[in-house]
């Protein structure tokens, strides 16, 4: 079956476009495969705009594992801005892949990351435009699966109805499962049609399939029960782990972009996974357990990154870089390496410790020192005891002194608003710490032009969390405090013009909140706030809370359940959660323990990390067949030899010039 | 790279030149930058196959290797034709450049009156919207030639083609004028935006403005040669400097300094362009398709 590239009648609308260098690919180190050879083909989708999905890590890992095999092909798809899809439609060309502007409907699978829930109606748009039906139950044999995958899939039950199936956890060799079956079935002549398929990944690919489970409710609209509803489909799905990243070296060759994207570098994950138990981050839960990369594959795929990309930046990217055994010897061996090259190292820093800075000094020592920053998230030491992120005031106060004394001009410092337990108090207590900052600040350099920026936004209870079971706080009271916040900033005596707010409004997160527990009633408000023109609902400009209001309500109308029963009601330890039957590997009772811990009226228990103190059983580990890797490994980074004629060439250009 | 703008070619140049290993000098300062400067870049929207930068280096290196590395390292959609030694920007004299211009869905004679109606005037004003607002260009003063295309391979049958040489001018009038005026003109729309692309930079004969004044003189009709024998004109009529700067690959390479600087003659093309692609050659005899232009000067 032929399929012809819509680039030709994609091109005449180009001009009419805003930024229409997004829709034209031809991203170097982007690959074309020849269709008719391939036996497996995949579009992969960021559900954002391109500027945006270009530099997301997970499409990028996933293209290239793909690609790497012979009869499988991959391409990428992106959320088209709405003057494109009003065009689009007016012109009838379908959703298509920038690769080689193939109809996205054409494929065999497609592949939708979603880092975020505000992502889900632009799914719906994509499908749309493609010509695949909104309704995975409508779809025929010639439609593709749509598989989705991230960390919103450790959730995907709002999304159940669009969708065919679920992938929880890391996707490289989940792809690759997936992809055998997918061609064992064509080549048995399609068993079973599209049915058949998607038992066989339910059975044996590690596939959530939701047409496979029943949900019943009880009539307070309670969830009563989730059962599989034909053999094979097992009673939980289990998350996939990756174990030796070392073996997964991904991305290789990173996609570069002609157009400007969001993040203008090479991003090498040092780590995967997180046990510092931050008990709002869903993160540093699902991901677990900690399995580092070693110094020597670190330093190879930044060297072969940055031959194959071109970037002059390097980050190193983790849940909490500086946690890394042998992080020391990577930044000073990468700084050693990089030295008069222009190559920019940085560490996406947020942990509240001087040792964050001597590192961050570290790798800017060939210059650029503008700001960085910290994630103290709570305002007070008892609020940050209830979210286990254990940095006292003392600790803030030497980090940003240190920082402000080694050259750092601006520190950022994150909080959240709406945590459990929160009182006014504690986050007007922000502006306090902000003025301890740069009075801190002042003493350390003797100047007054060093800046403090608070950024702020909403908590939101998060799936496979210990705050799984809270209440979210409602919006009203979010930006009450916010304004509050605001108030006292500004009034802080000759700090004023020094401390930066940035804040984001509590709405969007009870949007984010209802989509992130919700269960599969909620795909009705999906489905309605998008036919009433929700689009790109992670921004600002284009989201509209009045809209998913009345969708709400609508949808919620004949139910005992609405909008807050989604968001601001805290749950009991009896109620079946709509994601209770999809296993991250974490023991319930373990969450609900740390629940109990973190809301102690005598105060919150905390908990340690277990790479440096005992296990303290979040059950991960045994549940997954899984373990803790970390290093040191001993191995240093080595100056590279200069490739190629090379004389006078300053070290480390060289490599692959050649 | 029809769509991408100058600073998404700057960039992709940036890492091109990382890419191919080249040892780029970089400013001095606190935040260091590769030294790369442009001519006049070509706005977005257009393609074309005559941009000009000037690459710093910290060590000389053949003009050649430069190229070969270069080209093989940018992205598709950007050819290094030529890279010349020692040769500022400056130097190259480019003072005006040779636009095609497809219009879609208008007829030849339709573009052929409108290009006499244009010629005809004395000066022809027209709004640009700016980000500052709108601003008044004349977009007449600028134009030296313009005369509708009827070679036979024709980039697009049956849509009127316009071949301009326009002068490079503060404010820059840009074709998006010139189309400006033409409808203003002769009611000259094309059905979907015109596809524009540079074909050639270069200097000005002594006589060129003269040439606008002779051409004011023409009545409509008179397009076929509006300009008479005088340079720059007729079909790809391209001054002879201009062809001479496009091909300076084929001069040796000169002597290298401490910090030579090379002017590198590279080709922002529409990248999924499949027309342009897949009719190479279709130009005039002065304007073969890039890629063959570049085969050419690795064979000298």
């Amino acid at each position: 079956m032929p399929v012809e590239s819509v680039y030709a009648r994609l091109e005449p609308l180009l001009p009419l476009l805003r930024k229409p260098v997004q829709y034209v690919g031809g991203e170097v180190n982007s690959v074309v495969k020849d269709w008719d050879t391939a036996d497996v083909r995949w579009a992969l989708m960021y559900p954002d705009a391109y500027e945006v999905g270009i530099a997301n890590q997970g499409i990028q890992i996933l293209y290239e594992v793909l690609n790497g095999c012979d009869g499988v092909l991959a391409e990428r798809t992106y959320s088209v801005w709405p003057d494109a899809e009003e065009l689009l439609r007016e012109h009838g060309i379908p959703q298509f892949t920038v690769d080689g502007h193939r109809p996205v409907r054409a494929f065999d699978v497609l592949g939708v990351s979603f880092a975020t829930e505000l992502g889900y109606t632009n799914l719906l748009t994509a499908l749309d435009l493609a010509g695949i039906p909104l309704l995975a139950a409508a779809r025929g044999e010639d439609d593709p699966l749509v598989i989705a995958g991230g960390h919103a899939a450790f959730n995907p039950e709002p999304i159940a109805d669009f969708c065919d199936g679920a992938v929880l956890g890391d996707g490289e060799q989940a792809v690759l499962a997936i992809t055998e079956l997918i061609r064992e079935w064509k080549r048995a002549g399609r068993p079973g049609g599209r049915d058949g398929l998607l038992a066989d990944l339910a059975a044996r690919g590690g596939v959530y399939v939701p047409r496979f489970y029943d949900v019943d409710y009880l009539p307070d609209g309670r969830i009563r029960r989730v059962a599989p509803n034909r053999p094979g489909a097992p009673f939980t799905v289990a998350k996939h782990t990756v174990m030796n990243l070392d073996e997964w070296q991904y991305p290789r060759a990173p996609l570069v972009p002609v157009a400007e994207s969001v993040h203008e570098r090479f991003s090498v994950e040092i780590f995967r996974g997180c046990t510092r138990g931050c008990r709002f981050c869903q993160a540093g839960m699902i991901t677990r357990p900690v399995r580092e990369r070693s110094i020597t594959t670190i330093g190879d795929m930044v060297e072969r990154g940055l031959t194959a990309s071109g970037f002059d930046e390097v980050g190193l990217l983790s849940l909490s870089s500086a946690d890394h055994s042998e992080i020391n010897e990577i930044a000073t061996g990468l700084a050693d390496r990089y030295t008069g090259t222009s190559t920019g190292l940085s560490l996406p820093s947020t942990r509240v410790d001087a040792f964050n800075v001597t590192l961050a000094n570290e790798l800017s020592r060939n210059g650029r020192r503008s700001g960085l920053t910290f994630a103290p998230e709570g305002g007070t030491e008892r609020m940050r005891k209830v979210i286990n992120k254990m940095v006292t005031e003392d600790d803030l106060i030497r980090t940003v002194t240190t920082a402000y004394a080694s050259g750092w001009r601006q520190v950022k410092l994150y909080f959240m608003c709406g945590l459990p337990t929160e009182t006014d108090e504690d986050v007007l207590a922000i502006a306090g710490l902000a003025g301890k900052v740069i009075q801190a600040g002042r003493a350390a350099t003797g100047r007054r032009d060093i800046r403090c920026t608070v950024s702020i936004g909403g908590f939101i209870p998060k799936p496979h969390t210990p705050f799984q079971w809270a209440a979210q706080c409602d919006q009203e009271t979010v930006d009450a405090r916010l304004r509050a916040l605001g108030g006292a900033l500004r009034a802080s005596p000759g700090y004023g013009r020094a401390v930066g707010f940035r804040y984001h409004d509590g709405k969007p997160s009870i949007i984010e909140g209802l989509l992130s527990r919700g269960d599969r009633r909620v795909g009705a408000v999906i489905l309605a706030a998008w036919r009433a023109g929700a689009r790109f609902d992670g921004w600002s400009e284009h989201f509209s809370f009045e809209r998913w209001h009345r969708a709400a309500a609508g949808a919620f109308a004949a139910l005992p359940v609405d909008l807050d029963w989604y968001t601001t009601r805290e749950r009991g330890y009896d109620e079946v959660l709509p994601w209770d039957h999809l296993d991250a590997g974490l023991d319930r009772d373990w969450l609900w323990q740390d629940w109990q811990d973190a809301v102690d009226p005598a105060g919150a228990g905390e908990v340690e990390d277990c790479r440096w103190t005992p296990c303290y059983d979040c059950g991960v580990c045994p549940a997954m067949g899984t373990e803790i890797q970390t290093g040191p490994t001993g191995a240093r980074l080595l100056p590279l030899t200069v490739v190629g004629a090379g004389a006078g060439e300053p070290a480390g250009t060289g490599a692959g010039a050649g | 790279m029809r769509f991408a703008s100058h600073r998404d070619i700057a960039r992709a140049v940036e890492r091109g030149v990382r890419r191919a290993g080249l040892p780029i000098a970089y400013s001095a300062g606190f935040t260091p930058h590769p030294k790369i400067s442009y001519a006049g870049a070509a706005p977005t929207g257009t393609a074309s196959e005559a941009e000009y930068l000037e690459i710093s280096l910290t060590e000389a290196r053949a003009a050649s290797d430069v190229r070969d590395r270069l080209d093989a390292a940018l992205p598709d959609g950007i050819d290094v034709i030529d890279v010349i030694e020692g040769q500022a920007l400056a130097g190259l004299r480019l003072e005006a450049s040779q636009w095609e211009v497809v219009l879609p869905g208008v007829q030849p004679a339709a573009a052929a009156l409108a290009a006499g109606e244009f010629l005809a005037r004395g000066s022809l004003e027209v709004d640009r919207l700016t980000a500052k607002g709108s601003r008044r260009v004349d977009a007449r003063a600028a134009v030296i030639t313009i005369e509708t295309d009827r070679s036979a391979g024709s980039p697009a049958p049956g849509n009127a083609v316009l071949r301009m040489v326009v002068r490079h001018v503060m404010p820059a009038v840009r074709p998006d004028d010139i189309l400006a005026a033409l409808r203003q003109v002769a009611d000259l729309a094309p059905s979907s935006p015109a596809l524009v692309t540079r074909l050639a930079q270069g200097p000005l004969p002594a006589g060129a403005a003269s040439v606008t004044a002779a051409a004011d003189g023409h009545a409509p009709g008179g397009q076929e040669h509006p300009s008479g024998t005088a340079p720059p004109s007729g079909r790809g009529g391209t001054p002879e400097h201009m062809t001479e700067t496009t091909r300076l690959g084929a001069e040796p390479a000169l002597v290298a300094g401490a910090f030579p600087a090379g002017a590198c003659d590279e080709f922002p093309r529409g990248a999924g362009d499949p027309r342009r692609s897949a009719a190479p050659g279709n130009l005039t005899g002065e304007y073969p398709h890039a890629r063959d232009r570049a085969e050419r000067c690795r064979a000298q």
